[in-house]
């Protein structure tokens, strides 16, 4: 082959992969724009005010203040269960366990395989489990299920975090005579601003996910107060509001899929804030 | 003194547990999705399960065809679709690309990874949906409600992106740089040396990187089953509507209490979507974890 040829065939493969950069990257402000485009006109003060009135899937009255509060709830209370489950968990897997021990090995390709398994199988599992202890769809169920499905990103984000502190530092701590669970805890406050990145992660993912809340956080036009009232939750109120045959209740999904990307790009850019402050002080 | 070290071993064998049992969860789930779905393997072999296309439970028929073939093609359009422009994009950041056009691209992916599913089936419902209605499906037959299988596997496709688009620039970076200067000083051009030498090179990572990406699409529910139309018939061209396996746990999950066996069922789904995706987590994940060691160290 003739270089002229050759230099073609890289200049055809160049503007093709300019041209692939430019749809993936702009995929998301299609993304983003469509939401905004639909959302906008709805969202009044009332949206993020008042819960909806006149009653479900019909009332054209009021807002979504019961789907942004039941969010936060489950959110929130799944994210505080995770961190108890999942700190300690990061802490003996990176500092009580040497780092070619089978346990921690075994259980670092665990977590790999439980982040990857959908939010629909932990939706179904915690169901079945809410049925074996007699609970039915509530704010609790929701934050069970949503446990679940945090708890591998929360032990794989601190792995990763724990992972940057130098291993001299936990070699001090311990020549000096700390115990392990001494060192575990200089090394918890050098990793505090990636203990945030990992909250805000996981809350990203706990308030964004609908299958995992289908069966178990149940739906309500009320704002939650006692754990074992069903609570609505921003996804689930884009999904069943929606498909209602009155605009108003649509405007409502609309307004719900708006607010819902907003907090999820604020979470987002700020973690990014919080990982490149961390990555320049080390 | 004697405290401490009595308070870091009670402390150890807490988190011990912790572990072990965190670990363990993995098989928890799979044992009690088996337990829950055994009924149903009491009246139905297997095969039959697999291959028997009527779905009506309150007949005592349940025919996975229709479903396991909605969930392979939205699956298998998502990858033709994602893997080519990923492949692209991923060698042009990792090659070619100024640093700064990289600095901007992937905390882009990050965040369209936070995207969560049910703002993908919107924009799916208002943006993909249209498209396939008013411009592609009408180049192939008179009408089309727009909510099929293509719609769902385009959407799919923008949800996969970003995995896709990190683990592949991820693995072409590992590359050594001594292999593409031997190549380049050989006077191959740059873009024979990517062809010849980077991607043959990083093959295992990009097929780990495709596997994870299928599961992915695999276990999708939300954002799929509001776009692909929800039909239980196994679709037979890309403008036909599909009913994706999760989509039918989603949707029937609440009215199932009352017919024998429709819980077993969908507990049969959910089991079914675990073991494939466990597997393909697990193999892509070792291969990924080989590739890294190898190249830490």
């Amino acid at each position: 082959m003739g270089i002229k040829r050759r230099k073609a065939e890289e200049t055809i493969f160049k503007i093709l992969m300019v041209m692939a950069c430019l749809i993936v990257g702009s995929s998301l402000f299609l993304i983003v724009g469509t939401i905004v485009v639909k959302g906008v006109p709805y969202l009044t003060w009332d949206m993020v005010s008042k819960a909806p009135q006149g009653g479900f899937y019909i009332g054209k009255e009021g807002g979504v203040l019961n789907a942004i509060i039941g969010s936060l709830y489950v959110a929130g209370g799944a994210t505080v269960l995770g961190l108890l489950i999942s700190i300690p968990i990061s802490i003996y897997l990176n500092i009580y366990l040497k780092g070619g021990s089978l346990l921690s090995k075994s259980a670092k390709l665990a977590y790999d395989v439980l982040f990857g398994i959908p939010s629909i199988v932990y939706g179904a599992f915690a169901f079945s489990i809410m049925i074996w202890l007699g609970v039915r769809a509530s704010l609790l169920g929701g934050v069970i299920a949503v446990t679940l499905l945090i708890i591998p990103i929360l032990v794989r984000t601190l792995d990763e975090v724990i992972a940057t502190v130098p291993r001299e530092l936990k070699h001090a701590a311990l020549s000096l005579g700390a115990t392990r669970w001494e060192t575990a805890r200089v090394i918890l406050r050098q990793i505090k601003p990636g203990i945030y990145t990992a909250v805000l992660l996981s809350f990203g993912r706990g308030i964004g996910d609908v299958a995992a809340v289908l069966f178990t956080a149940g739906f309500s036009d009320n704002i939650p107060i006692y754990i074992d009232e069903p609570a609505a939750t921003l996804p689930l109120a884009i999904f069943f509001q929606l498909s209602s045959p009155i605009p108003e209740v649509q405007g409502r999904a609309y307004a719900s899929a708006l607010i819902l990307t907003l907090i999820i790009l604020v979470i987002v850019i700020v973690s990014h804030i919080l990982a490149t402050k961390h990555k320049h002080k080390l | 003194m004697n405290f401490r070290i009595v308070k870091d071993k009670l402390i150890a064998n807490v988190m011990l547990i912790l572990s072990i049992s965190s670990v363990s969860f993995v098989f928890l789930i799979g044992i009690g999705l088996y337990l829950r779905a055994a009924p149903l393997f009491e009246e139905h072999t297997l095969l039959s399960l697999f291959r028997g296309s009527n779905w009506a439970p309150s007949k005592n028929q349940f025919g996975f065809y229709p479903f396991i073939m909605g969930t392979l093609s939205v699956t298998l359009i998502a990858i033709v679709v994602a893997l080519p422009l990923c492949l692209l994009t991923a060698i042009y950041l990792t090659e070619y690309a100024k640093p700064g056009i990289r600095k901007v691209m992937l905390p882009l992916m990050n965040i369209l990874a936070g995207i969560p599913p049910v703002i993908y089936g919107v924009w799916g419902i208002f943006f993909v949906v249209p498209i396939v209605r008013e411009y592609i499906a009408p180049q192939f037959m008179e009408y089309s409600s727009g909510y099929t299988v293509l719609t769902g596997g385009v959407v799919l496709a923008v949800m996969i992106f970003p995995i896709l688009v990190s683990i592949v620039s991820e693995v072409l970076s590992t590359i050594p740089k001594e292999l593409k200067d031997a190549s380049l000083s050989l006077g191959a051009t740059k873009w024979e040396t990517i062809k010849k030498v980077v991607v043959k090179r990083a093959r295992p990572g990009i097929v780990a990187a495709m596997v994870l990406a299928v599961s992915r699409a695999f276990g999708e529910t939300i954002a799929v089953l509001m776009v692909c139309g929800n039909v239980p018939v196994a679709p037979t061209s890309v403008f036909d509507g599909g009913y994706p396996l999760p989509a039918l746990i989603a949707n029937n999950f609440g009215e199932m209490m009352s017919i024998p066996l429709y819980d077993s069922a969908l507990m049969f789904a959910a089991l079914l979507l675990f073991v494939i995706i466990f597997l393909f987590n697990l193999i892509s994940r070792i291969i990924l974890n080989r590739i890294e060691h190898k190249y830490s160290s």
